[in-house]
């Protein structure tokens, strides 16, 4: 009937890898957890998913005023409006899956002092809960595209890497956030002017043509170290044909993405035995 | 329905003389625990040292926050030890109760054992799926149905998905919300959400379950029938390791009974024992000196306890057919409105036999500081033979306790006559009897012998 098995605990000192076997035993406990992040989502609102339209619809018509009407910001050559709203849609998937990872644990407090689980599911949750949105808001684009007269070419195909990518970087920031924010609750402070900070560092609301145009090549690629250039550039190349595929920001992107979710991974399971201590 | 006599004579230490030496399910061996209290609140004397404390602040909090989650000397300031050196075994299928007093480490351990936190020193082998129940209804959320919760419950104590279909009927049966099992849980009332909750964790498939006062929920009816599937656990041969307040489940429940103190195991053996030891210790001596009890609700300094039965004082052993007047001295030392000053009685198995304040008699108004005593006459004939505990209360009504069970005195209740008989029973009042002839059969029964009738049962 029950499978035997021996537990053992012992003090944890130093650095660890995550428990792979353990988190496939939880794997059931991860798809509840987003189903009720999505469910939950927009309970006792009137537009419900349609917010997942409306977010970036209104950002969309705000920075296009701002800065494609008045500052007159160069758009790669297509209408501002597309050229800002296929940005924001990845933008704003990693501004919120950022933003709910790094408070996963903090908000969850209660569970993490009275149940023992693997704490890895609580950031990793709204990496996979908040493509919901992110799949609505895409759609949108061909909406868009079709009203601005802009064709689909085979390129939509790279998609799916960019996506990978973006979920990616999300989940190595929310890795080091979320442990940070257990011992130091500023992390919950700061985060509203990081997501912003982060949003005007990426080609958002301007083009990474500018990069090159000031600081040459090797900005560029330096630039590309923030992993979320290269997929807003990925974004646009894929779906608006502004130019061809930035493969050498999306190589170093990877990179660094990699680097962040790795360290994330050591830094959170580190940090992971204490946090009902202090938590 | 628990016999008390399971497993009376066996020592549950030793597994290794028996021809069939029951299988350890539970082994911890020197077990530490270590906490940083942190975070202590400077206190500034001056404008100006407030303004350098402050801006010095961010650097003096970073110290500080960063020493939480590290280990450190044994003897730092800032430094308790929760449990020190704590090993004990439980074999497979045994029912071990868990007792002490506020912060004495039970909790803790518990926490160890259900892997949320690590011990700082130490290891604890456990041979078999653990499930605890630390708290009933963890990650409930209000928004999503009975039946979402149910899942997503189930999964947090660490089911599977295809286990929590296999029981999901069951769960439901017992819970007795079928009716609402689609409905959202913010519309349940308290009871059904507790029930509920209760339902999912107590269908874990575990082979060691630990259960930290989850009884004391849900409605008397509710918590029985919760008791009663605690014991069918512990009767399908899972091992429990269980803490709780009450003596009376622990007495019930348990095969054998822990009493830590201090963050050790200072007693292990049969409840009865255990539990006697417990309430004996914590009873010695209670008032040595002066001691302060402060809190955020105010500050009292208890100077003395004294039992004076005729005007002379009686120490331990009271007359049981006297009256008693138990008298507590004692300062208030900030005005305080709302005052409860009071106790509880236990009886020696652990049953709370009442619980009684001054506030009637001292009012609801201010106390300003100053020294006061509250006596408490305790009529003659109250209790039966036997030791009974008292537990002082002190509070402040809606703020808070300032100290609630820290004081405890033992009381020895003895008859005085050489006739006294020992009947069973908490309580010993002597009503008053009366046999006469039944007159109704020869006809009338008078309206005055209805009301010495109605006297008679005192």
């Amino acid at each position: 009937m029950m499978k035997s098995e021996q537990i053992v605990i012992e003090p944890v000192n130093g650095w660890q890898f995550v428990d792979w076997w353990e988190l496939r035993d939880y794997r059931d406990l991860f798809r509840f957890l987003v189903d009720r992040d999505i469910k939950v989502l927009y309970k006792q609102t009137v537009l419900g998913f349609g917010w997942a339209i409306l977010r970036p619809l209104l950002s969309m018509v705000i920075f296009t005023v701002i800065f494609g009407n008045l500052a007159r910001v160069d758009s790669d050559g297509v209408p501002y409006a597309i050229f800002n709203y296929v940005a924001l849609v990845p933008w704003l998937y990693f501004s919120t899956a950022l933003s709910a990872s790094a408070l996963s644990l903090v908000s969850n407090t209660d569970m993490l002092t009275k149940i023992y689980f693997p704490r890895l599911v609580f950031p990793m949750t709204p990496v996979v809960s908040k493509l919901v949105d992110f799949v609505i808001s895409f759609v949108i684009i061909f909406v868009l595209m079709a009203v601005f007269r802009i064709a689909l070419t085979i390129r939509v195909l790279y998609i799916p890497l960019l996506v990978a990518l973006m979920m990616l970087t999300a989940a190595g920031t929310g890795l080091w956030l979320s442990a940070m924010s257990v011992q130091y609750r500023d992390v919950k402070h700061a985060i509203p002017f990081l997501t912003q900070i982060l949003m005007y560092a990426a080609p958002v609301v301007w083009s990474a043509a500018l990069i090159e145009e000031r600081f040459g090549m090797i900005g560029r690629i330096l630039f590309g170290l923030y992993p979320m250039v290269g997929v807003i550039e990925g974004f646009r190349s894929a779906l608006l044909n502004t130019g061809p595929m930035p493969w050498d920001m999306l190589a170093v992107g990877t990179v660094s993405a990699l680097a962040i979710f790795i360290s994330g991974l050591f830094y959170f399971r580190r940090m992971e035995a204490f946090f009902a201590d202090v938590a | 329905m628990w016999p008390d006599d399971m497993g009376n004579e066996s020592d549950f230490h030793v597994s290794a003389n028996g021809r069939h030496a029951p299988e350890a399910a539970i082994v911890a061996e020197g077990v530490y625990k270590q906490y940083h209290i942190g975070l202590k609140e400077q206190r500034y004397d001056s404008l100006l040292q407030s303004t350098l404390g402050w801006i010095s602040s961010p650097v003096r909090n970073w110290r500080q926050l960063r020493r939480l989650g590290q280990i450190s000397s044994d003897d730092a300031d800032d430094v308790i030890w929760a449990l020190r050196d704590v090993s004990f075994t439980v074999n497979r299928g045994e029912v071990l109760g868990i007792i002490g007093r506020n912060g004495a480490g039970k909790s803790t351990l518990l926490k160890i054992l259900s892997r949320i936190t690590p011990p700082t020193r130490g290891r604890i082998t456990l041979n078999g799926r653990v499930s605890s129940l630390l708290e009933v209804g963890t990650g409930f959320h209000p928004e999503l149905s009975g039946r979402e919760n149910v899942y997503l419950n189930g999964t947090i104590l660490g089911m599977t998905k295809a286990e929590v279909d296999r029981k999901f009927d069951e769960i439901v049966a017992f819970s007795e919300v079928e009716k609402f099992i689609d409905t959202p849980v913010k519309r349940y009332s308290s009871g059904m959400r507790v029930r509920l909750a209760f339902a999912v964790s107590a269908h874990l498939e575990s082979e060691i379950l630990l259960v930290d006062e989850v009884l004391a929920v849900g409605d008397a009816a509710f918590q029985e029938k919760c008791l009663r599937k605690m014991g069918g656990v512990a009767e399908g041969g899972r091992t429990v390791l269980f803490v709780s307040h009450n003596m009376q489940v622990i007495q019930q429940l348990c095969h054998r009974a822990l009493l830590i103190h201090g963050g050790h195991i200072v007693a292990d053996g049969l409840p009865a024992a255990v539990i006697e030891q417990y309430l004996e210790d914590s009873s010695a001596n209670p008032v040595p000196e002066p001691i302060v009890f402060s809190g955020k609700a105010g500050a009292i300094r208890l100077k003395e306890i004294r039992l004076i039965q005729d005007g002379y004082e009686v120490g331990e052993f009271v007359d049981n057919h006297r009256a008693l007047q138990l008298l507590f001295r004692y300062d208030v030392l900030e005005p305080v409105r709302n005052l409860l000053f009071g106790f509880d009685i236990f009886s020696r198995d652990g049953a709370h036999v009442f619980r009684t304040y001054d506030l009637a008699a001292a009012g609801m108004d201010e106390r300003l500081p100053g020294s006061y005593e509250s006596i408490y006459e305790l009529p003659a004939d109250s209790f039966n033979s036997g030791h009974y505990y008292l537990d002082l209360l002190m509070g402040v009504h809606r703020r808070g306790w300032l100290s609630r069970g820290d004081i405890r005195l033992k009381m020895n209740f003895s008859g005085s006559m050489a006739s006294d008989v020992n009947y069973p029973g908490v309580v010993g009042p002597m009503g008053r009897w009366q046999v006469r002839a039944d007159s109704s059969e020869t006809g009338r029964l008078g309206a005055d012998d209805m009301a010495d009738q109605v006297q008679a049962k005192g």
